[in-house]
């Protein structure tokens, strides 16, 4: 195993876009090194923020260290970028059973095995969870048992954001940003790299997108748009609208994937919209 | 330019692709399926591009390097001028289409236009 992860590390130094990363976080997260495994997946995401096979190896780390609620974020993201991946599918379902939300997990596993009907470790996580036996988790680790009285993902991860983007919508320097349809800031604020405010700037330029992203998605018959995410150079953003009007701005650095990112941001949409209809 | 588009429009679930000029929005190649406007699209995804760009920029995060519109039925994928020399790489998909991969398309085009 060590020689393993050696060759997998020089591997990887040799060529830092390749999708070795998989493989050497694998070999970490098996081998018990959780942080080193998680360092390598986190690098491994912030090249790579679509491969659903990336946010499975993330997420895999995470429930090793009982951090459920962004171990749940990643699977799910896992999911909306390939819908029908097996890991992340069983993934969620492990999580849903751990908060004994039953249903939702024998759902999951359901689909998973649409996906891949011959693979007998589905049918038999289905067996166990009907028994109240707890699915094993994908991949299982050496890692020791999660607690009993696990918190849910949802909630945990919930908790965890909301005062943030709270103090973001108030205004508070957190990457945030509120407007409405003339470009108008209604709450939060941006600072830029060098701390200089660029609020109304940002605000400027992006007066009318909704707008004009809800006729693009029209145009092409899509449908109504549900957000827009944008990788840039030195940092990740994604656009939602809390109302037809309104458009709310998340700003992170690049290390947060887009699909962590949309999470926060439709956590943040919510709140936008509770604060609008109290205006 | 086709064969660039051919690389975006062979992932499973691209209902079509089309290169854009950044600077007036005009289709510069297009492999659409029937039934979109091509025109159309391509000039207001010309000015979401410009926008969206100008506020990143503002707002610290550098020059965008791809993005994507998600709407109920399906997708817009774009990767932006800068990395293709004032060429828009745009992608129109169904709503499970597997984003990195056309992601990784798009990007490849992009480098194969320039």
């Amino acid at each position: 195993m060590a020689d393993e992860i050696r060759a997998l590390s020089a591997q990887l130094a040799q060529d830092p876009q390749s999708l070795v990363f998989l493989r050497l976080g694998e070999a970490l997260r098996r081998k018990g090194q959780l942080d080193a495994a998680l360092r390598v997946a986190v690098n491994g995401l912030e090249r790579h923020p679509h491969l659903a096979d990336a946010h499975d190896l993330y997420a895999r780390i995470l429930t090793d260290k009982h951090d459920y609620a962004r171990a749940f974020d990643e699977w799910d993201m896992a999911v909306r970028i390939a819908p029908h991946h097996t890991g992340a599918l069983k993934g969620l379902a492990f999580l849903y059973f751990k908060v004994g939300d039953v249903a939702q997990a024998e759902a999951h596993l359901e689909q998973a095995r649409k996906v891949e009907p011959d693979d007998p470790s589905i049918d038999q996580a289905i067996v166990m969870m009907r028994k109240g036996a707890a699915p094993p988790a994908p991949e299982p680790s050496a890692a020791p048992s999660p607690p009993a009285a696990a918190v849910s993902p949802a909630a945990a991860s919930s908790a965890l954001d909301e005062a943030r983007v709270f103090a973001g919508l108030e205004g508070a320097n957190e990457g945030l940003l509120l407007i409405d349809g003339a470009g108008r800031v209604l709450g939060g604020a941006l600072k830029d790299k060098a701390g200089t405010d660029v609020t109304d700037a940002v605000a400027a330029y992006l007066a009318g997108v909704s707008q004009e992203a809800a006729r693009t998605a029209k145009l092409l018959g899509l449908g109504a748009w549900m957000g827009l995410s944008a990788e840039g150079q030195n940092g990740n953003v994604h656009l939602a609208h809390p109302t037809p009007e309104a458009l709310l701005l998340v700003v992170r650095e690049r290390g947060m994937p887009l699909g962590r990112l949309a999470i926060l941001a439709q956590r943040a949409t919510l709140m936008a919209r509770r604060w609008l209809e109290k205006q | 330019m086709s064969k660039a588009l051919d690389l975006i429009t062979r992932v499973r679930g691209v209902r079509g692709a089309m290169l854009v000029s950044t600077e007036d929005g005009l289709v510069v190649a297009e492999q659409l399926m029937e039934g979109i406007k091509g025109g159309a699209v391509a000039a207001l995804a010309a000015s979401l591009a410009g926008r969206l760009g100008r506020a990143m920029e503002a707002a610290g995060t550098g020059t965008s390097v791809f993005w994507h519109l998600q709407a109920e039925q399906g997708a817009l994928l774009v990767v932006p001028g800068d990395a293709s020399g004032g060429i828009l790489v745009v992608a129109v998909a169904e709503p499970d289409v597997n984003i990195g991969l056309v992601r990784l398309e798009l990007l490849r085009a992009a480098e194969a236009v320039v």
